[in-house]
C-alpha cells in the first residue's frame, strides 16, 4: 500500500561535525510530524539513527534540530507546513557541538544557564514570612512570560552573536536569569545582575530578535534582555555592584 | 582587571549616544537662531570669541562624539573584521585622543 502513497525526500546529516547528508525517501502522511518522519526512518530503515526527543508533545525541550535551515522543535513541527518542493533538510542544532547525526552536546548551552546564575537561590537565613506572589504583581508580570522556556536551545541556535562570540552567553541564559531576577523569593542578586553582565554578558545583545522569531513558544528573550540591560545599568551607575 | 570592563564601555557607549541626541537638538536651535543675524564668518566669529558657555558645550559635544565613535567602531572592528585585543584597544585610544584633539582645537579656534 505503502509503495503508491506519495513520498518525500529526506535530507539527514549523518555523523559527526565532519558528517555529510544521507538521503532517505519516506512516505508522505497527513499531519505527520518531523518527528514522527525520523521514527519511520529509524524503525523501518537504519536503526543506527540517533536523535532526541522525550515527551513528543513540547514540553521537554529535547527534540530541536535544524529543519530546512531554522531552528525548530521537531514533535510540534508538521512536515506539511515546512516541506519546501517536496525535500527536507534535517541537521544538528546550530551553534552547538555535534555529538552524532542529530544529536548536538547540550554542556555549553547549560553551561551558559549555571553562568548566567540560572539556578535559583533562596536567602541563607531561615525565612520566617514568605513573600506573596500575586498574579497582578508588577515584578511577576515581567517574568510571567520568561518562566515557560522549556530549554529546548532554539533561540541559541538562532543568535548570530552566539555564533560570533563563543563566551556569549545566549538568550535562554539571559531569559532564564531575568526570570529569576524577577522572582521575590530569589536572593542571588546583585550577585546575578554581576555575572550577566561579564565579558559575555547581556551588553552583547543587538537587539535583532532572531531569537524571538524562533522560539516555539514564542516567548521574547530580546525583551528580557532589554530589562537586563536596564536594571545593570541602574545598578552600575547607582555604584551598587 | 575589571571584569565588568565591556559592560561599562556598552554603558558609555549608550549614555554618549543620549548625550548626542540632546546636543544635536540644542545644536540645530542655536543654527536656527544664530543665522537669523546672517551667515558670514566674522559674524559668526563675532558670536563666538569670549562665549565660554559655547566653548564649553561643543567640547562636551566633541567628547561624547569621540567616547560613542569609538566605542562603537571597537564593536564593529570586534564583531566583523575579528579585530580585538590590545592593538586594537591601542588604535582606538589613539583614535579617541585624536578625535578629542581636532574637535577642540576647532572650538578653541572659535572661542578664544
Ligand atoms: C550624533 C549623533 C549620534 C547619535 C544620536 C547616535 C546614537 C546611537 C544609538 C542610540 C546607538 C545604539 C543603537 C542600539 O541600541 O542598537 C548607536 C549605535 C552605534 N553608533 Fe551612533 N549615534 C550618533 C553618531 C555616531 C557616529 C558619528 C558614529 C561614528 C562612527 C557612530 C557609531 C555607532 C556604532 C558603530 C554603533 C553600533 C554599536 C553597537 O551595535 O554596539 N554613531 N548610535
Ligand atoms: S536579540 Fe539578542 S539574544 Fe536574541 S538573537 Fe538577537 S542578539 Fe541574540
Ligand atoms: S526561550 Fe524559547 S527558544 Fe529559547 S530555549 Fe526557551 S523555549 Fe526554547
Ligand atoms: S520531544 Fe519534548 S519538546 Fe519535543
Amino acid at each position: 500500500m505503502e509503495d503508491n502513497q506519495k513520498k518525500i525526500r529526506v535530507s539527514v546529516w549523518r555523523g559527526g561535525e565532519d558528517g555529510t547528508f544521507e538521503s532517505f525517501q519516506v512516505p508522505y502522511v497527513e499531519d505527520q510530524t518531523i518527528l514522527d518522519l525520523l521514527t519511520h526512518v529509524q524503525r523501518t530503515v537504519d536503526n543506527s539513527l540517533s536523535y532526541r526527543f522525550a515527551c513528543r508533545v513540547g514540553m521537554c525541550g529535547s527534540c530541536a534540530m535544524q529543519v530546512n535551515g531554522k531552528p525548530r522543535w521537531t514533535c510540534r513541527t508538521l512536515v506539511r507546513s515546512v516541506i519546501q518542493d517536496g525535500e527536507l533538510k534535517l541537521e544538528p542544532l546550530s551553534n552547538l557541538p555535534v555529538v552524532k547525526d542529530l544529536v548536538v552536546d547540550m554542556k555549553p548551552f547549560f553551561d551558559k544557564w549555571q553562568e548566567a546564575k540560572g539556578r535559583f537561590e533562596p536567602s541563607d537565613s531561615p525565612v520566617t514570612e514568605f513573600v506573596p506572589i500575586k498574579p497582578d504583581d508588577k515584578q511577576r508580570q515581567k517574568a510571567d512570560e520568561a518562566i515557560e522556556c522549556i530549554n529546548c536551545g532554539c533561540c541559541y541556535a538562532a543568535c548570530d552573536v552566539v555564533e560570533l562570540n563563543p563566551n556569549y552567553l545566549g538568550p535562554a541564559a539571559l531569559n532564564r536569569a531575568w526570570s529569576l531576577i524577577n522572582d521575590a523569593k530569589d536572593f542571588a542578586n546583585p550577585e546575578r545582575l554581576k555575572a550577566v553582565s561579564g565579558d559575555g554578558g547581556c551588553q552583547n545583545c543587538h537587539t535583532n530578535s532572531q531569537c524571538v522569531a524562533r522560539c516555539p513558544l514564542q516567548l521574547n528573550p530580546t525583551r528580557s534582555i532589554a530589562g537586563l540591560k536596564k536594571a545593570v545599568s541602574l545598578a552600575t551607575l547607582k555604584g551598587e555592584i | 582587571m575589571n571584569k565588568r570592563i565591556e559592560f561599562k564601555l556598552w554603558l558609555a557607549h549608550r549614555l554618549s549616544a543620549m548625550a548626542l541626541g540632546l546636543f544635536v537638538v540644542v545644536h540645530l536651535a542655536g543654527m536656527i537662531i544664530a543665522i537669523q543675524g546672517g551667515l558670514s564668518s566674522a559674524e559668526i566669529l563675532q558670536r563666538t570669541s569670549g562665549n565660554y558657555a559655547m566653548g564649553l558645550f561643543y567640547s562636551l559635544f566633541t567628547i561624547a562624539a569621540a567616547t560613542h565613535s569609538t566605542i562603537g567602531l571597537r564593536t564593529v572592528a570586534r564583531e566583523v573584521l575579528g579585530w580585538g585585543g590590545m592593538s586594537a584597544n591601542f588604535v582606538l585610544i589613539a583614535f579617541f585622543l585624536f578625535l578629542c584633539a581636532m574637535g577642540i582645537s576647532a572650538v578653541g579656534g572659535l572661542v578664544l
